[in-house]
C-alpha cells in the first residue's frame, strides 16, 4: 500500500503511540497550566516566583535541547551527583515516560499563560460575590473560577495542543516508536524517502484538520449560552 | 563531572553559535519576504491567488518541522534526477540550504497569518478615506496599512522570530553542524552529557532573552506616539 | 563501601527502576540501523547477525534477556546511563572507548572498504580523494581511519549508516566509507546495485581497533567474564557457525 512496501502498517502503529503520548502529554500539561497559573496569580511572592522561573526559563531553551537534556543529561547527572556520596542511583527513563514528561513540562508553561488569560476574564465581583457568601477559596475555584476560565481557554489550549502534537514527532530522537521513527525506518528501508515522508505528513495534517474540527465544535458548544 | 570540556571546546562552540545565529538570520530575512508575498495573495479577493497561498500555509502550520526537513533534505534524494535536468541538484546536495529552505518556509507560513490578521484589523475607515484623497494601492500600503499592520503585528512576529531560532536546533538532525549540532560531536567525543547539553541551554537562553530584550526596545519605539 | 538504594515509583508514571541484581534480566543495548547486523524490519522487530549472536550468547550463560534500542551517538551514554548492560552494536575496541567501557573479547572482525557510483572514477588515495566528499557514519573507527588517512578530503558524518547510504545514493556524497561487511550488504541491495566497491580492505590496527567486541561499564567484570565464556562456548558447540553461515559466505571472526 502507497508504495511503501508493507511499512506503511508500521507507521499506522507509530500513529497510536503519537496520539498517546500527545494526550497524555497535554492532560500533563493542563494540569501544571492550572497549578502554574494559580500560583502566578497567588499571594505567595515563593509560588510567584518559582512559577515565574519555570515558565521563563521553559520558553527560553529549545525542545529538542530539554528533551535530550532529560533524556540522557538527568540520569547520568544524578548518578554522578550521588555518586560523590558513595551511593548508587538508577533513574530508568523509558522514552514513552521521558517523551510524556518532556513534552509535558514544556508544554505546561505555555498553559500556565493560557490559563492566567482565562482566569483574568472570569469577572471579579463573581469571586467577591462568592466569598462574601461564605464559599471556601477551594469551593470558589471549582465551582465559579474554573468552569468559566475553561471556556475562555479553549482556543488557547487548542492551540497548544496543536504545537505540542506537531512537537512529538522529536521524540523519534530517542527511540520511541511514534509516527516519525516508523517513518525513518520505512525510507531507510524502501530508499523512498520522499514517499515515506509525504505519507506522514499527510498523517500529522490529518490531525491538525481534526483538532481544528473539534476546536470549532467546543466552541460553539461552550459559548452557546453567550450569544 | 567535567566542566572543562566546555572550555576546552568553547571555540568549537562559538562555530555552532555563528551557524545558529546565521541560520536565523537567513531564514527570518528570506521568510519575511515570503510572508508578505502570501499575506498580499491570502488577503486577494481572487479565489486563483488565495488558494495556493492557503494551502502553503496550511501544510507548513499542520506539519511538524522535522518532518518538513526530512521531506525536503532526504525526500529531495528521491529525485535527483529530475532536480538535476533543472539544474537545482546542486542546491538542493546541501544540508545547509534544505535547511534554510525549510526554516524559511516554516517561519513564512506562520508570520504570513500574523501579517494577514494585522492588515486585516487596520481600521477601514482609514483606508476608504485615503482612497477618495487618491492614493494609489501601493502607496496606500506603504503609507496607511503597512506601517499601522507592522505595529499591531509585532508582538506576535517578535515572539516567531524567536521560536524559529529555537527551532533551528532542529537542523543538527540533517547534519548541519550548528550550535546542537557541534554539541552532539562534543558529547560523542567527550561522554560529558549533561555538561554539554546544560552549558548549550544556557547559552539559547542567554540568545532567547537577548532577542526579548531588544524586540521589547523596538515595540517601545514602535509605539511611542501613544505614550 | 558502596551502599546501594533502591527507590521506588515517585509518581505512578515516573518510575525509578530499582538496580539490577544478579540472575535478573540482561539488558542488550543495540542501534537498529546497521544491517545486516542489526536493523528493523516491517514489523518492527530487530534482526541480523549481532541479535541472533545476543541472543546465543544470553542461551549460553542461561540469562534472560531484553534489547533496548538507542542513537548510535547516545549508545555509550546510555550504557553509562544503564539504561542497557550490553552493547552488542558492532563496536569495535578501541583505546579510545576503553577509556569509558569496558570490553569482551572481539566476535568478529572486519576491514573498511569503500564503495562510489558506477561509472563514476573515483580512487582511494588521499590524492584523487582530494576536497571530494565521502560519506561515514559519525563516532565510529571508521571516521576516525577516514579522518586521519584522507585528510584532505571532505567528510560528511551521518548519524546512523542508512542516513549515510541514503545520501550516498542520493550523490550528496561522492564515496561511501563503512565496514566491509554492511557495505557488502548494501551493494547487495535492490538500490546499492547502482554501486561498486572500490580500492583496498583497510585493516590498520591503529584506528581500527582489535576487532568488534561487546561494550559493557566497567566495573561490571563479571558480565564481561560471563560474556567471553558464552563466546567461547558458542565458537564451540557450533552455535557462531550456524549464524555465520546464514549471514556471510565466509567466517567473519577472523583469525
Amino acid at each position: 500500500m502507497f508504495g511503501l512496501e508493507g511499512y506503511s502498517s508500521a507507521i499506522f502503529t507509530g500513529l497510536q503511540q503519537t496520539l498517546l503520548v500527545g494526550l497524555l502529554a497535554m492532560l500533563l500539561a493542563c494540569t501544571i497550566g492550572v497549578f502554574g497559573a494559580l500560583a502566578k496569580t497567588s499571594s505567595n511572592k515563593l509560588l510567584r516566583v518559582v512559577a515565574s522561573f519555570y515558565t521563563a526559563t521553559i520558553r527560553g531553551i529549545p525542545e529538542l535541547i530539554l528533551l535530550l537534556l532529560i533524556f540522557y543529561g538527568v540520569p547520568t547527572l544524578v548518578q554522578d551527583v550521588f555518586a560523590g556520596f558513595d551511593v548508587e542511583v538508577i533513574i530508568d527513563l523509558n522514552p514513552f515516560v521521558a517523551g510524556v514528561v518532556t513534552l509535558g513540562f514544556i508544554y505546561g508553561a505555555f498553559s500556565v499563560e493560557v490559563f492566567r488569560g482565562a482566569f483574568g476574564q472570569v469577572p471579579a465581583g463573581q469571586i467577591e460575590a462568592a466569598k462574601a457568601m461564605g464559599m471556601r477559596p477551594w469551593v470558589v475555584f471549582y465551582r465559579i473560577l474554573f468552569p468559566q476560565a475553561l471556556r475562555y481557554s479553549i482556543p488557547g489550549l487548542s492551540n497548544v495542543w496543536m504545537l505540542l502534537i506537531k512537537a512529538t514527532a522529536l521524540i523519534s530522537v530517542i527511540q520511541l516508536d511514534e509516527v516519525m521513527r516508523m517513518t525513518k525506518i520505512a525510507a531507510n528501508a524502501t530508499q523512498k524517502p520522499f514517499t515515506a515522508y509525504l505519507f506522514a505528513a499527510l498523517l500529522f495534517l490529518g490531525i491538525t484538520l481534526v483538532s481544528m474540527m473539534l476546536q470549532k465544535y467546543l466552541e460553539n458548544k461552550y459559548t452557546r449560552g453567550y450569544r | 563531572m567535567s566542566w572543562h570540556v566546555i572550555w576546552d571546546n568553547a571555540a568549537w562552540l562559538l562555530e555552532g553559535f555563528w551557524v545558529t545565529i546565521q541560520l536565523t538570520a537567513s531564514a527570518v530575512s528570506i521568510g519575511l519576504f515570503i510572508a508578505l508575498i502570501l499575506s498580499l495573495l491570502t488577503l486577494s479577493t481572487h479565489r486563483f491567488y488565495r488558494w495556493p497561498a492557503e494551502a502553503i500555509t496550511f501544510f507548513f502550520r499542520g506539519t511538524p518541522l522535522l518532518v518538513q526537513l526530512f521531506l525536503v533534505y532526504h525526500g529531495s534524494g528521491q529525485f535527483r534526477h529530475e532536480l538535476d535536468a533543472i539544474g537545482l541538484w546542486s542546491y538542493f546536495r546541501e544540508a545547509y540550504f534544505c535547511a534554510v529552505f525549510v526554516l524559511a518556509l516554516n517561519t513564512a507560513a506562520y508570520s504570513s497569518e500574523i501579517f494577514t490578521g494585522a492588515i486585516r484589523s487596520v481600521d477601514k475607515n482609514q483606508i476608504e478615506a485615503g482612497r477618495a484623497v487618491g492614493m494609489t494601492s501601493f502607496i496606500l500600503y506603504r503609507r496607511i496599512i503597512l506601517p499601522q499592520a507592522l505595529r499591531i503585528a509585532w508582538t506576535g512576529y517578535s515572539n516567531e522570530i524567536i521560536f524559529i531560532m529555537q527551532a533551528t536546533s532542529l537542523v543538527s538532525i540533517i547534519t548541519v553542524l550548528d550550535l546542537t549540532g557541534v554539541a552532539g560531536r562534543i558529547i560523542s567525543k567527550t561522554f560529558a552529557i549533561y555538561e554539554v547539553y546544560i552549558a548549550i541551554a544556557l547559552l539559547y537562553l542567554v540568545i532567547t532573552y537577548t532577542m526579548v530584550f531588544i524586540f521589547s526596545r523596538i515595540e517601545k519605539r514602535l509605539n511611542r506616539h501613544k505614550a | 563501601m558502596k551502599k546501594i538504594i533502591s527507590v521506588l515509583c515517585i509518581l505512578s508514571a515516573l518510575c525509578f527502576s530499582v538496580n539490577t541484581l544478579a540472575g535478573d534480566k540482561i539488558k542488550l543495548g543495540t542501534e537498529g540501523a546497521y544491517a545486516p547486523f542489526n536493523s528493523i524490519d516491517a514489523k518492527g522487530k530487530l534482526v541480523g547477525f549481532d541479535i541472533e549472536i545476543g541472543e546465543a550468547l544470553c542461551a549460553a550463560m542461561e540469562a534472560e534477556c531484553e534489547w533496548v534500542t538507542s542513537d548510535w551517538d547516545g549508545i555509550i551514554p546510555a550504557l553509562l546511563a544503564k539504561k542497557f548492560d550490553a552493547i552488542i552494536a558492532s563496536m569495535s575496541i578501541t583505546e579510545e572507548r576503553k577509556q569509558k567501557i569496558a570490553f569482551t573479547q572481539k566476535y568478529y572482525t572486519s576491514p573498511v572498504k569503500f564503495a562510489r557510483m558506477k561509472g563514476s572514477s573515483f580512487e582511494i588515495t588521499p590524492d584523487k580523494l582530494k576536497g571530494k566528499y565521502i560519506a561515514v557514519q559519525s563516532s565510529t573507527v571508521t571516521e576516525n581511519f577516514v579522518r586521519a588517512t584522507f585528510p584532505k578530503a571532505k567528510i560528511k558524518a551521518y548519524k546512523s549508516q542508512e542516513e549515510a547510504n541514503l545520501d550516498f545514493l542520493a550523490g550528496r556524497v561522492d564515496v561511501i566509507a563503512a565496514d566491509s561487511f554492511v557495505l557488502y550488504d548494501f551493494l547487495d541491495s535492490k538500490q546499492g546495485k547502482q554501486a561498486e566497491a572500490v580500492g583496498p580492505d583497510f585493516d590498520d590496527v591503529k584506528y581500527l581497533g582489535e576487532g568488534i567486541g561487546i561494550g559493557v561499564r566497567k566495573g561490571n567484570s563479571e558480565l564481561v567474564n560471563k560474556l567471553n565464556a558464552a563466546i567461547k562456548k558458542i565458537r564451540e558447540d557450533g552455535t557462531y557457525q550456524k549464524i555465520n553461515n546464514k549471514y556471510f559466505k565466509f567466517d567473519v571472526y577472523g583469525s
